[in-house]
């Protein structure tokens, strides 16, 4: 039997295995980076602004992902309940990406302006006092807590070696652009900061402009969720692949 | 190969080695097992001719059918138009008090409405609209903006300080924070208010003064600038002197998102139909 | 059977390393107790979400990857490392490679992965990637410690005394080598800096995703099919007594399923904003999956063949076939759940929670107990377990208790995904999310006391352990004698 070749040379059979588990994954992975259509030309994707970044490590962190997912599906019920199905675009500055892979939860990929900060607010502190077949945790903590993010020029730092865009000027900003974000004019130029993030949401999501918490944080991320791309301007055949 | 042995027990012959006592059989291959697995090749085979399926580093092979689940989405949701187009033009054309006049425009809109409702508008307004503290009641006759169809989806469609250029807005003076007025008067004040807007004394003053341009005069609120009745015994923001000064003090302000954009023009009609059924439509 | 008295006997005189095995057995029998403690409380925090306890460190969202980690890498990870140690000595007749040395930097090196891993999750250190999730320190020194796990497994084969490299160990040998491949390929990241803990992944969106689930999916067939395929192919024929059924199936299910199993990780993306090419790679090589994957479930249960009997009186061998027959079950609703119309509705759902523990629970943990009754007496040198008996108990309410979350798996899942897509009579929707919420609640009841029970029989198994080490043995009535012994010793 030829397979004595690989019963009898250990080193034979870990190239024969490592040559075999290679194949499928490169034949998978490698065209999504070289394939043009695999991320959609679709206008208004940005990187996250910094306090949108803070709010979305707070999401990794408590690990909303284990329940809601970010991926609307091409589905008839899906659009009709979440809205338009979420392209890769949407998600081409996520690192890592949250598409999630199960709904304990509802999806969030476009949950951004579908609700009031005051409800998510009251909806993070404790989510059966406005909705009480709830099953979710409660998250009263990042009322309470000041935001830590002073080095979110480090963060972007990172993030641009990997890949997403940041421009010198964001990342001198940032710290100037997360006081902004989190209380408006007080904080400084909003125009510029909105010339450096369209669309992102201004104010203090919780309510409390003294201080900028993990809740503001969180809350400014998931009110962008979905929200950059507008769909009335998108021809959908370009969007097939 | 040494020591190939015929198993006892089922007559088979094993491969001659042993290691730590375990030897192996040289069984053939189960053919059922073989030919159930050619024919899932085979299968896969076809599949991969039919639907998008092979990649190079710059395309893909796009199967004979053309198949793309987006393009089958976008054909579906053709088909749900078509099926619905019945009803459909009479809604984009129709405004919402002539819906409700037409009895069976009016069971479209209250179904469709009852599904965007419960998706959409319980979360905050609750599940049969019997609200929670900070966000109103729909299922009474207490309208904060107006409870008329027209003024109901006005209300849906842009949203209450939502940001929409068409939005609804007002805000209340920070009379405590601001020190428009002073404390004596702020308490006396909310006596009043909370007194059912009775007597004479200074709170009556001091209301006429300050407050009645938004909640009216006799306090039964105007809606038109969506100042609510401080008569009705509905709060809010919570009942009480202690909730009264505080809002007196610092007034909070409810937000409404604006639905346009996000639902389409119809089912900014039937919803707010629905909402309009839910208590005290006027 | 070389009945000696003790069953550790070791007549070649060989001087293995049992002293590491026993670490692992028992670093495994710990982690999968405390494993199962997290899945249960977890399990019920759904059903009442008071149990959150409205701390950070106790939330749902991060004490699910303390239940999978626990489950999957502390205690499957200790089962496989110990029964590989274990495994590879004996069908090479030679000592472990590298000596003592080697083993324990390798056991204490994968403890305080896991350690490091758990504390990390508890205070909200995470990579966000399923299965993943322990940041890019505590992912470096896992990738020395495997490599050292490599050197000693791949080592302890090539100075075998066997001419011939055993069944097992090649799936043994895949495993820990197609596991080095994913953890690294997957774990790529820059940290924000060397004295934080936060790193960004190098992938972003679609590729992030395409190469998580080639992660995930393979972590699956590969640490928990493959490695435990090779724990089956060793204690299964040593337990029945019989030789193992066909070599040459052996070889062909070996090499189609560590080819097909690489592909099939787009499933867990259908219909996502992954194209849709593939998606179908991920779709037909799932398909073409099934029977590689039941090439491993011929081999076992027909291994058997010939000495059925002993499934009446051998409570051990049950457990190992029981194990194989959820390995059947699951390896075929695995490749259903791919297809894409099915997929529709089953992704998000319960059901995919329901399909992934009749694997963990049914396989992975049955075939488990398996190797550990099997090893305790023989690595304390005892006559026997304590009890036999309490091994039936243990298979019979562990039984229970996965029938029991299955089941209330599969209804909740495909009520959930009916209820998503339901329409009234005029074409409206007929559900909001949160009635699908509401509806699961006596399932998610019923799958907690299903973890109830599977997690009482674990604890039976400990006493038996314990008492069977202390050298103890229940007076109970034996299990009557097969009417013929086995004919292979």
């Amino acid at each position: 039997m030829k397979h004595e070749i690989f019963e009898k040379n250990v080193i034979l059979l870990a190239i024969g295995i490592l040559l075999t588990i290679s194949i499928g994954g490169l034949v998978q992975i490698v065209p999504l980076y070289t394939m043009e259509q695999t991320i959609e030309k679709v206008d208004g994707i940005r990187p996250y602004s910094p306090l949108e970044l803070a709010g979305r490590n707070i999401y990794i962190r408590e690990g909303c992902y284990n329940c809601h997912s970010q991926m609307v599906r091409p589905f008839r019920d899906e659009a009709e309940r979440y809205g338009h199905y979420s392209l890769a675009a949407e998600s081409m500055y996520d690192h890592p990406f949250q598409w999630g892979s199960k709904r304990t939860g509802p999806d969030l990929a476009r949950v951004g302006g579908k609700y009031s900060n005051d409800w998510h607010v009251a909806h993070l502190i404790d989510p059966r006092s406005v909705v009480p077949e709830s099953i979710m945790p409660p998250y009263a903590f990042l009322a309470k807590r000041e935001l830590s993010f002073d080095d979110a020029a480090d963060h972007m730092k990172t993030l641009r070696i990997v890949g997403v865009p940041y421009s010198d000027e964001q990342i001198a900003t940032a710290k100037e652009d997360l006081r902004i974000q989190g209380m408006g004019e007080a904080g400084g130029d909003v125009e510029a900061f909105l010339a450096r993030y369209p669309k992102a949401k201004i104010g203090s999501f919780d309510g409390d402009a003294k201080k900028t918490t993990e809740m503001d944080a969180l809350v400014a991320y998931l009110q962008m969720l979905g929200t950059l791309v507008d769909f009335t301007n998108v021809d959908p055949e370009t969007l097939y692949r | 190969m040494a020591n190939v042995e015929k198993d006892a027990l089922t007559g088979t012959e094993t491969t001659g080695h042993s290691w730590d006592g375990i030897q192996e059989l040289n069984t053939p291959l189960p053919k059922w097992w073989l030919y159930t697995f050619y024919a899932c090749i085979i299968w896969a085979v076809g599949y991969w001719v039919v639907y998008p399926a092979w990649p190079s580093l710059s395309d893909y092979t796009k199967g004979v059918i053309g198949y793309s689940s987006r393009a089958e989405h976008a054909k579906e949701m053709e088909a749900v138009k078509a099926s619905r187009s019945e009803w459909l033009g009479k809604f984009e054309e129709a405004n919402v008090s002539d819906i409700v006049k037409d009895s069976q425009l009016l069971n479209y809109a209250m179904a469709g409405g009852r599904a965007l409702f419960n998706e959409n508008c319980a979360p905050c307004h609750g599940a049969g609209g019997q609200g929670a503290p900070g966000f109103p009641v729909l299922a009474d006759d207490d309208w904060l903006w107006g409870g008329t169809l027209e003024s109901i989806e006005q209300s849906v469609r842009f949203g209450i300080r939502s940001g929409h250029e068409e939005e609804r807005v007002n805000e209340m003076p920070k009379y405590g924070v601001d020190g428009l007025i002073t404390k004596e008067e702020m308490a006396a004040v909310a006596d009043y208010v909370i007194g059912g807007l009775q007597g004479d004394g200074a709170g009556k003053t001091v209301f006429a003064e300050q407050c009645a341009a938004c909640h009216g005069e006799d306090g039964h609120g105007l809606p038109e600038m969506g100042g609510p009745n401080l008569s009705d015994g509905i709060w809010l923001f919570g009942a009480g002197k202690d909730a009264v000064l505080a809002q007196l003090n610092s007034p909070k302000h409810g937000v409404m998102p604006a639905w346009q954009g996000r639902l389409d023009d119809v089912s900014i009609k039937q919803v707010s139909i629905y909402v309009h059924s839910l208590g005290g439509g006027q | 059977m070389n009945q000696a008295t003790a069953l550790g006997t070791n007549p070649g005189a060989v001087a293995y390393n049992e002293e590491i095995v026993k670490k692992f057995v028992v670093a495994a029998t710990f982690w999968g107790v405390i494993g199962f403690i997290a899945g249960v409380f977890i399990a019920f925090q759904l059903a009442y979400p008071v149990l959150n306890l409205g701390l950070e460190w106790t939330t749902f969202g991060r004490l699910r990857p303390v239940h999978t980690s626990a489950v999957i890498f502390a205690f499957g990870g200790n089962i496989m490392l110990g029964t590989s140690f274990y495994v590879v000595q004996r069908t090479c007749r030679v000592p472990l490679f590298g000596g003592p040395m080697l083993a324990n930097i390798v056991f204490w090196g994968y403890q305080l992965v896991i350690v490091l891993a758990a504390l990390g999750y508890v205070l909200g250190i995470t990579q966000g990637k399923e299965y993943a999730e322990p940041e890019w320190y505590v992912d470096i020194i896992l990738t020395i410690v495997w490599v050292l796990y490599l050197v000693a497994f791949a080592g302890t084969l090539i100075i075998r005394k066997e001419s011939h490299i055993y069944v097992a160990n090649w799936f043994y040998l895949a495993f820990i080598l197609t596991v080095a491949v994913l953890h690294i390929g997957n774990g790529l990241a820059v940290p924000v800096s060397l004295t934080g803990a936060k790193s960004y992944t190098v992938a972003s969106g679609v590729q992030d995703a395409m190469t998580q689930w080639w992660y995930g999916h393979n972590a699956v067939g590969f640490f928990l099919t493959a490695g435990f395929l090779g724990l089956m192919y060793y204690f299964v024929p040593k337990q029945a007594e019989r030789p193992v059924y066909s070599y040459r199936l052996s070889i062909v299910h070996f090499w189609t399923l560590i080819f097909l199993y690489i592909w099939a990780g787009p499933h867990h993306l259908h219909y996502t904003a992954l194209p849709d090419w593939a998606q179908t790679l991920g779709m037909t090589f799932s398909i073409m999956l099934w029977m590689p994957s039941w090439g491993g479930m011929i081999n076992g249960i027909m291994t058997l063949s010939g000495a059925w009997d002993k499934l009446r009186t051998d409570p051990v061998l049950r457990f190992l076939v029981a194990a194989i027959a959820f390995y059947g079950m699951s390896t075929f609703e695995g490749p259903a759940m791919s297809i894409k119309a099915v997929n529709s509705l089953s992704h998000y759902t319960d059901w995919t929670v329901g399909h992934v523990h009749s694997g963990a629970l049914g396989w992975v943990a049955f075939v488990s107990f398996g190797a550990l009754y099997f090893l305790v007496p023989r690595l304390w040198n005892r006559q026997r377990l304590y009890s036999l008996r309490m091994v039936t108990w243990h298979f019979w309410i562990a039984t229970l208790g996965i029938v029991l979350y299955i089941t209330s798996m599969w209804i909740s899942g495909i009520m959930q995904g009916l209820m998503w897509r339901a329409y009234d009579s005029l074409g409206f929707l007929q559900y909001s999310f949160i009635e699908s919420v509401e509806a699961m609640h006596p399932y998610y009841v019923i799958r907690g006391s299903g973890g109830v029970l599977f997690l009482i029989g674990a604890l039976i198994m400990v006493y038996n352990f314990i008492k069977t080490i202390k050298g103890e043995i229940r007076s109970e009535p034996a299990y009557e004698q097969a009417p013929h012994a086995a004919s292979a010793s």
